[in-house]
């Protein structure tokens, strides 16, 4: 039993509309194993699981699934819920308004004739939750839990199901350093209490510390298995693997060309929209010069995206106080549409929420925050939009069709190439980018680099705001600190290192 | 040790990228066009041909066109993510206002309208500034201006009903075009004129297009497909201005709309307004984000709708010759369900003039041929509520299998 293949994928196909996401691939999971899957945005990662889970039922796609030694036609996700196969998906879907509890339990509720048995139900999530190392009352609304924690509850939930396969699609793409340690350690936990795991994830260094074998997915074609104990467990293998070359440098070269100051922020102080008392920005003050990237390094929930949704157009926060100065001279942008006028983009974290229009086309989407450019007397020239939005499809190296597809069909990591595509086009003064390359493979890690480089030496003022502190290191010429909502520190590129920001960032915490 | 699967034997040449999702998107339209057909040549069979002929063909307009009118302003709204559900109790109280400004203040018929549309525009403000920049939902909004529209209506006409309006008003909802150009053979020339005039520029119109495409480099349909559905559209056109010819010309209202419908088209598809109300109702915290004023465009959204309601209001008292308490009962339904039947989505964001347009034909053709049959009323409703279900599961069902899930 110990080395029994718990699940085959033969040659699967699956196709949208002609457009070929899978082209025959095929997996192979040992039981009891973390089995990574490594590949480009838009390679069929997601696609492959969605498969697998029964969301595109038996039928939709071409292929064989032998689970347990039986082949298997899923008609939905009950089916495969039923065997034991149980997937979280790339954007979380807890209902925010319920609790812990009824989250873990909906749609298998502990019930008799349709009356809920509340005791149980606490009882059992206060377990489950101590399986997951989840210290939360089972009553809290998932509203009130961090992306990390709301992350647990899902795995929470897959227990709860009695997993045998469960299937983790990017779980750490949100969450920092911290919760993402913690994440893996519950996993290797799990994978101890022999529950099989297929992760998919673009952290290399993560897969490289939890898989025990790499699938590696290029245009919908299994590339490569690797065994993670062998001699080819590397991460530039399966860098190579993935993107059909080597990449030698993680980060383009720069020479950096600082100009002269464009922002200054003094005393800006925001309060928490609901609690109102609690200041979530506290007195911050920062510059940011022509050509400089400036990064923001804290933990989750210091206050970074709150700082620069503020500065946005307010909007986040209330209670807003202190000063912004841009070439000098104070300003005021109280809305979007004034912080637009100001030459500020904020490219958002929060793509589904806050960035795209998902059943809208690249085009419309791209071209959102900037039509002025392209109306005369409001008119759209839709021609020219069109020319846009190619011109970014290429550069941005976005992986769909054409220009005409639907965002909301687009894989996780050219979704975010779309929402960046749409503030460069914005043509601003000052760009604020938050969490840049949150799901983006690595070979398109660099040539977004290389675009935030290009953006610098063409005299913009560049906001990095990061999780990953070896981005911001590689790409930043200066990096605050945020803790608390405070400014604890500045560093610059010369005096960067994980523990001196790591240092700041946990400065004025017990 | 390194695994290579049998799948990656053969390196294949890159898959085939075929520009489908275009097309897929006229299918929706062309389903609803189809469904029109499709009721038409059935009811011209059950009515023995009666249908067409061409009084009924001319009634068919004049009947539908407060529908008509109501829809376009309906479907701007449906996209942007609210509803209206006032605009039945608008038309009563412009038809209202409008019949006492002539017969009680002694206005001209053109004086009636321009009053018409500023009340309209008036209670369109009212209901903005609830929704836009108070934040009510809509629907709670105009359900109270339902009743508060309604009621101002009977306070106006005190529970009775003005009638003998001037003749000029009235054309507007049941008058024709004069014969300028005089008849032959019986059929108006002028009628003719414009119909092959319409359908001339159709395909103009089409082709400057295509060549701006090809200019450009840019996707196009296939020349066939095009000539195909251009040829059946002039056709189309032509044959029915052949129709209208032979009973008393083009209705007055028939230009109105066709300058509504190309008007609307324009905003919606070409205007930065236009595109920002398809953002907000695809996601109105991206396009927040994005820096649409979306207040105002929320409440620029209900003037428009409060303006074309109060023209639904001339055209239906024009056509009926007189203001009642009771005009206007359930036209919000019947512009709602035109818009949805036009394939425009209930979570917003999707929705176009020419569906919503095409789907209150649908809603008049059911009518018209339902009444020739003399089916009685509580069956045409129940059978008008079945084909409004029917359409919008059709819609869904057909996004379904394009979508692959
Ligand atoms: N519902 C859909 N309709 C049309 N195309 C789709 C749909 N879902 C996925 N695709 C296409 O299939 C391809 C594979 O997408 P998938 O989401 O599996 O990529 P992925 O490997 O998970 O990428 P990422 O790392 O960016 O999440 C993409 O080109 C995507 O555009
Ligand atoms: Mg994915």
């Amino acid at each position: 039993m110990e080395h029994s293949i718990i699940l085959r994928m033969n040659n699967i196909v699956k196709d949208f509309n002609g457009v070929k996401a899978l082209d025959g691939v095929s997996l192979e999971v040992t039981r009891g194993q973390v089995h990574g899957i490594c590949g480009e945005n838009g390679a069929g990662k997601s696609t492959l699981m969605k498969v697998l889970s029964g969301v595109y039922p038996v039928g939709s796609f071409d292929g064989s699934i032998e689970f347990e030694d039986h082949e298997v036609a899923y008609k939905s996700i009950n089916d495969s819920e039923h065997d034991g196969i149980v997937i979280i998906h790339q954007e979380l879907a807890l209902s925010p308004y319920l609790s812990i509890a009824e989250n873990i339990f909906l749609g298998n509720e502990n019930a008799t004739r349709g009356v809920i048995d509340w005791n149980k139900t606490n009882r059992e999530a206060a377990l489950l939750l101590a399986r997951v190392g989840l210290d939360e009352n089972p009553a809290t609304k998932i509203l009130e839990l961090g992306v990390g924690k709301q992350q647990l509850v899902e795995i929470a939930k897959a227990l709860s199901k009695r997993v045998k396969l469960l299937i983790l699609d990017e779980p750490t793409a949100a969450l920092n350093d911290e919760d993402s340690a913690h994440l893996l350690g519950l996993i290797d936990h799990l994978r101890t209490q022999g529950i099989t795991c297929i992760i998919i994830s673009h952290k290399l260094k993560e897969i490289k510390r939890i898989a025990d074998t790499v699938t590696v997915i290029r245009d919908g074609k299994t590339i490569e298995t690797i065994d993670m104990n062998g001699p080819d467990a590397t991460e530039a293998h399966i860098i190579r693997a993935m993107v059909g070359r080597d990449l030698n440098n993680l980060f383009p070269p720069r020479e950096p060309a600082i100009g002269a100051e464009v922002l200054r922020v003094e005393n800006w102080t925001v309060h928490h929209p609901v609690d109102v008392a609690r200041k979530v920005v506290d007195g911050a003050s920062f510059t940011v010069n022509a050509g400089e990237i400036v990064g923001f390094a804290g933990l989750m929930g210091a206050g970074r995206t709150e700082l620069a949704m503020s500065l946005f157009g307010h909007s986040y926060g209330t209670n807003i106080s202190g000063q912004v100065y841009k070439d000098g001279k104070e300003i005021q942008m109280r809305t979007v549409g004034e912080a637009i006028e100001h030459g500020f983009a904020y490219a958002t974290e929060d793509r589904k929420r806050y960035g795209l229009n998902l059943i809208g086309d690249i085009t419309v989407n791209v071209s959102a925050a900037a039509l002025a450019k392209l109306a005369k007397y409001g008119v759209i020239d839709r021609h020219r939009e069109y020319k846009v939005a190619d011109s970014y499809r290429q550069k941005m190296n976005i992986k769909a069709p054409s220009v005409g597809s639907i965002t909301g069909k687009l894989s996780g990591g050219n979704q975010q190439k779309v929402v960046l595509s749409k503030w460069i086009f914005s043509g601003p003064d000052v760009l604020i980018l938050d969490e840049p390359t949150r799901g983006i493979d690595v070979g398109a890690k660099y040539e977004i680099y290389g675009i935030i480089n290009e953006l610098a030496a063409q005299g913009k003022a560049v906001i990095v705001i990061s999780s990953e502190l070896p981005e911001l290191i590689g790409i930043c010429d200066r990096i605050y600190a945020i803790s608390e909502g405070k400014l604890t520190g500045e560093v610059a590129k010369a005096d960067a290192s994980q523990e001196t920001l790591m240092h700041y960032m946990t400065a004025g915490k017990d | 040790m390194t695994t290579t699967t049998p799948a990656s034997k053969a390196p294949t040449e890159p898959p085939v990228r075929r520009r489908i999702p275009k097309l897929s998107i006229n299918l929706r339209q062309y389903g609803i066009v189809a469904a029109l057909a499709v009721i038409v040549i059935l009811f011209q069979i059950l009515t023995d041909g009666r249908l067409l002929l061409p009084g009924n063909v001319n009634n068919l307009i004049q009947q539908n066109a407060y529908v008509l009118i109501l829809a376009i302003g309906m479907v701007i709204v449906i996209i942007a993510g609210h509803i209206d559900l006032s605009v039945g109790s608008v038309v009563a109280m412009v038809g209202a206002v409008a019949a006492i400004s002539m017969n009680n203040w002694g206005l001209p018929w053109w004086g009636a309208v321009i009053v018409s549309l500023l009340v309209g525009a008036a209670v369109g403000a009212w209901q903005g500034y609830w929704v836009a920049f108070v934040g009510i939902p809509a629907f709670i909004v105009t359900l109270a201006g339902m009743l508060i529209f309604r009621g101002l209506t009977l306070v106006l006409l005190t529970g009775g009903t003005i009638s003998g309006l001037p003749a000029e008003f009235t054309a507007i909802g049941a008058g024709w075009l004069p014969s300028y150009l005089g008849e032959l053979g019986g059929r108006d020339v002028l009628t003719l004129a414009l119909g092959i005039l319409t359908a001339v520029a159709l395909i103009v119109f089409q082709l400057r297009n295509r060549a701006t495409l090809a200019r450009l480099d840019l996707p196009r349909e296939p020349a066939a497909s095009m000539w195909t559905k251009n040829g059946i559209a002039a056709i189309a056109i032509i044959w029915f201005a052949w129709l209208l010819s032979d009973y008393s010309g083009t209705p007055i209202i028939l230009i109105v709309l066709a300058a509504l419908i190309l008007i609307y088209n324009f905003v919606l598809n070409r205007t930065v307004f236009g595109r920002h109300v398809y953002a907000m109702g695809g996601n109105l915290f991206a396009a927040v984000m994005s820096g649409v004023k979306t207040k105002w465009v929320n409440f620029y959204i209900f003037v428009n709708m409060g303006v074309l309601a109060g023209l639904a209001g001339v055209v239906s008292t024009a056509r009926a010759g007189g203001a009642v308490a009771s005009a206007g009962q359930n036209y919000e339904l019947d512009a709602i369900a035109a818009v949805f039947i036009g394939g425009a989505a209930v979570q917003g964001g999707v929705g176009t003039v020419v569906g919503a347009v095409v789907g209150g034909l649908v809603m008049g053709v059911l009518n018209m041929g339902l009444s020739i049959l003399s089916v009685d009323a509580a069956w045409q409703m129940t059978i008008k509520g079945l084909v409004l279900l029917l359409a919008v599961a059709f819609d869904i069902f057909n996004k379904r299998r394009a979508g692959g899930r």
